[in-house]
């Protein structure tokens, strides 16, 4: 961890201590306020309940051009950038991607389009639809690894964090604490349910949760599509492609629009939110993000609308290509700060258990 | 489209904030002159974490009640009979309408903060602190219709047979001038201006540092009080308190406090104790140490403590000083060390029993035969590391200001000037005359805001 910014965030989180005023605004400043001195884990932990809503900034009356010259958001946006980094397995993939996201991104997902298209040719399919195009059994085989790989990786980075923060032992209240937190993304909420100040300098706005919410229950509606195609497959025996009142279009199609749309509105946000309270080493990568989501569930939706036509392998290859990319990418992507959110989460249920 | 201005608002903190929305409510075309630019907007009101709030049954973030009878008690208490009742009365009463109205135009509360536990019944806490509550308003303000000028620093109200015809205020370079049909000044006191206060106080106040924002000058005020509008309380007067040292000469704000006093022993620069550090528990005394510090060699005092009592306070904005000798200490603080080496001997000595130590409560442990005596909380230092704190005299208001009477109006040779009302720290002489309520600063400016918003209003119309 880059010292100076551990100095940084330490100095600022000493004045908050001191003053408290935010303590109502999110878990941070709780969690902050249990401390009267702060080790580099600590800082590290605070880092990662942050969500960066910006509340902390607008309100502070320490804030440029005052000498205190407050930060927070941006001070532990570039904390958890760095930890992220670091904890990552193996870290230079994250590097990368934090400074070129979108190249990376694209690359990425045109390097497997282009191995899938090639395989296509190699293993021609012997089913329907998607299937004529490339067999189950030889998605499966690219598949399969590129989702264990990078939860592998996912739990060394966790594992990592973990003695960080100087973790417990984790219970089931911990985790049923913490993911109480998530459901209903409580910290988003601001503190007094008007949300966040992304938008548009002070005013608190819905937009960021919702938006988030859309991609977040987008994207699990869109793994459940996938699953139940999975389990439709080999427990039923009823290969694709599927009837639109199937279940993997009933979740895929909602779930694809949602995610799309979501995706489309943080882009739009980030956008127009102030850098300067980000990591701005980290804004690449964010960007390459979103893009990569958005596209992964904007091309899944074309191809349900392309059914048999000719444009449907390369659209097929480019979806599958992006898909890929998104799960082997995950460790290293904004993707993997819903694990570590959730390891926070759970290490705050533990200080407040005592 | 552009319709003059019925009222102009002077200033942009709470009180001027509370005039501006009230009137455009009713219907007025208002413009608020604020002298500071838009990133320091909100003088003193964006430093203030709560409001007092009489209530009489559960309000919002406030739990069982607070009468009208015991809230004057606490204030009467705390300016020694000092208060005018019928306005702080009023002040008082309005105080619980008061809650519902700041939500419904934007402030947020929360549950009193960590460390401020006592204040949870009386009090009520902004979310974010006072700079939230600005932010809100600000945003209410600009959706009534209110327009606002930064970095627009009013000089003058030329007051002409009881009447206000104009005002003139500096915008950068440029001098402009207003006549609309009513004003509001809601500028704050003058503690920003350390020449004015040298000459109210005496040289020493040069040392001063101010605690909240550099733009309350008092400049009107001042003109003011030149054209013989009616002023009110003691002109030599401020509310100052004990603050670290270092912290920066205007704006420090909260986080410069100290909460440490009841635990050491404060010596001046020449390492002479001064005052009973244990008198009594610090909220009821840092006001009073603003004084003791102030009338110290260099208006400076040095705060020592030992590694037992490091943790017993809220922490500080600053680290304090640490060195493992007293000696040591010393000369980092730039105290004689031989010298605070003996009175740190003479009160160790003159500690006795401290089994009954009790941080939070007056624990009658006491020294014996020494003078200044310390009588509570005397515990010897003796535990290496020692640390230490400076300590100056932070100013948080003035006293002096405009005369008001329940309609927020000013006057002039015993006549209302017609066209004038007054909100917040600029006539809170008119209530308070000396001391201070936690949270009666808000709930002053919050009240007479208001009246003095509908008051304009219904003048304008
Ligand atoms: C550190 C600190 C903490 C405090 N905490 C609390 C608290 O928790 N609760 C509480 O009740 N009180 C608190 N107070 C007191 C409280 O700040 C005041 O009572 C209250 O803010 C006064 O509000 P106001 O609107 O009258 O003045 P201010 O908020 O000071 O506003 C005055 C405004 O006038 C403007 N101005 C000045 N001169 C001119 C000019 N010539 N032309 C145009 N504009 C001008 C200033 O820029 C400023 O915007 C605190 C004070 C300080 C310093
Ligand atoms: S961000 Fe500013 S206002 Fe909030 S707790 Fe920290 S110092 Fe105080
Ligand atoms: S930016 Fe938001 S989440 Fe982060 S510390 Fe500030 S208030 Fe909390």
């Amino acid at each position: 961890m880059q010292t100076e910014l551990v100095q940084e965030a330490r100095r600022q989180a000493e004045i908050c201590n001191a003053c408290r005023y935010c303590e109502g605004y999110c878990s941070v400043f709780p969690s902050l306020h249990a401390n009267r001195a702060f080790s580099d884990g600590d800082i590290t932990q605070l880092a990662n309940l942050c969500h960066n809503c910006r509340g902390c900034y607008y309100a502070c009356q320490y804030t440029a051009p005052h000498e205190f010259d407050l930060n927070l958001p941006a001070a532990l946006a570039e904390i958890r950038q760095e930890s992220w980094e670091e904890l990552a397995y193996p870290s230079v993939v994250a590097r990368q991607f934090q400074k070129n996201g979108m190249a990376v991104a694209i690359a990425v997902t045109l390097c497997f389009a282009m191995l899938f298209a090639l395989a296509k040719w190699i293993g021609q399919g012997e089913g329907e639809g998607f299937y004529a195009v490339m067999s189950h059994n030889l998605m499966v085989a690219i598949f399969a690894p590129a989702f264990l790989f990078p939860l592998a990786s996912l739990a060394v980075s966790l594992w990592r964090y973990w003695s960080t923060v100087d973790g417990e032992p984790v219970t089931f209240n911990h985790i049923k604490q913490a993911f109480g937190a998530v459901a209903n993304m409580r910290n988003l909420a601001g503190g007094h349910g008007d949300g966040c100040n992304f938008e548009d300098e002070d005013r608190f706005t819905q937009a960021r949760r919702t938006a988030h919410q859309f991609v977040l229950y987008g994207f699990l509606l869109c793994f459940a599509s996938t699953s139940s195609g999975t389990i439709l497959h080999y427990v039923f025996d009823l290969p694709a492609p599927y009837g639109l009142f199937s279940l993997p279009k009933l979740l895929g199609i909602p779930g694809g629009l949602m995610m799309t749309f979501g995706a489309i509105w943080l882009f739009h946000l980030k956008l127009k939110a102030d850098p300067e309270l980000g990591a701005k080493g980290a804004r690449s990568g964010e960007f390459g993000f979103i893009a990569l989501l958005g596209f992964v569930g904007a091309s899944g939706l074309v191809l349900y609308g392309l059914g048999g036509t000719t444009l449907m392998p390369v659209f097929l290859a480019l979806h599958l290509g992006s898909v890929l990319a998104f799960f082997l990418l995950t460790p290293y992507t904004k993707m993997a700060h819903g694990f570590y959110r959730l390891a926070a989460l759970v290490r705050d249920a533990q200080r407040k258990e005592g | 489209m552009n319709r003059p201005y019925d009222i102009v608002v002077i200033g942009g903190g709470n009180a001027a904030l509370c005039a501006a929305m009230t009137a455009a409510e009713d219907g007025a075309k208002v413009l608020i002159l604020e002298a500071a630019p838009k990133a320091y907007r909100g003088g003193n009101s964006r430093h203030t974490r709560n409001f007092r709030c009489m209530h009489s049954g559960p309000l919002g973030p406030l739990i069982e009640s607070y009468s009208e009878e015991e809230y004057f008690a606490d204030l009467m208490k705390v300016t020694d009979g000092k208060t005018h009742e019928g306005l702080a009365r009023m002040a008082i009463r309005h105080s619980e309408e008061c809650l519902p109205w700041m939500e419904s135009h934007g402030v947020r509360f929360q549950p009193s903060l960590s460390g401020t536990l006592s204040l949870a019944r009386t009090n009520a806490f902004f979310l974010g602190g006072g700079k939230g509550l600005v932010n809100a308003y600000y945003r209410t303000a600009e959706k009534l219709g209110v327009d606002v000028e930064y970095d627009a620093k009013v000089t003058h109200l030329e007051v002409d047979d009881g009447k206000v015809v104009y005002l003139d205020y500096v915008q950068g370079e440029q001098m402009r001038r207003l006549a609309p049909k009513a004003v509001v000044v809601a500028s704050g006191g003058f503690q920003a201006d350390t020449d004015w206060l040298a000459r109210a106080w005496g040289p020493a106040a040069k040392n001063f540092l101010i605690r909240g924002t550099p733009y309350n000058r008092g400049i009107v005020l001042a003109d003011l009080l030149d054209q013989g509008i009616e002023q009110v309380g003691d002109p030599t007067q401020c509310h100052a308190v004990a603050i670290d040292g270092r912290a920066p000469k205007f704006d420090g704000g909260i986080v410069t406090r100290l909460d440490c006093v009841p635990f050491s022993i404060v010596v001046n620069k020449d390492a002479e104790r001064f005052y009973n550090e244990g008198e009594d528990v610090w909220p009821k005394r840092y006001a009073i140490w603003g004084r003791l510090v102030a009338a110290q060699p260099d208006q400076v005092g040095y705060v020592i403590i030992d590694a037992k009592s490091l943790e017993l306070f809220m922490p500080s904005v600053f680290p304090p000083i640490k060195a493992d000798t007293i000696e040591e200490l010393a000369q980092k603080m730039g105290l004689p060390a031989d010298g605070l080496r003996d009175t740190v001997d003479t009160f160790n000595a003159s500690c006795g029993d401290t089994t009954d130590f009790h941080p939070t409560e007056l624990d009658g442990v006491s020294t014996s035969g020494l003078t200044p005596p310390k009588t509570n909380w005397a515990r010897p230092i003796t535990q290496a590391p020692f640390y230490g704190y400076s300590l100056r005299t932070g100013v948080t208001f003035t006293y002096l200001g405009l005369k008001v009477d329940e309609t927020a109006q000013c006057s002039i040779d015993n006549r209302p000037v017609r066209n004038l009302w007054a909100a917040g720290e600029t006539m809170a002489g008119s209530i308070l005359g000396q001391g201070y309520l936690a949270g009666f600063g808000m709930t002053i400016g919050t009240v007479f805001g208001r009246i003095a918003g509908k008051e304009a209003a219904s003048y304008a119309n």
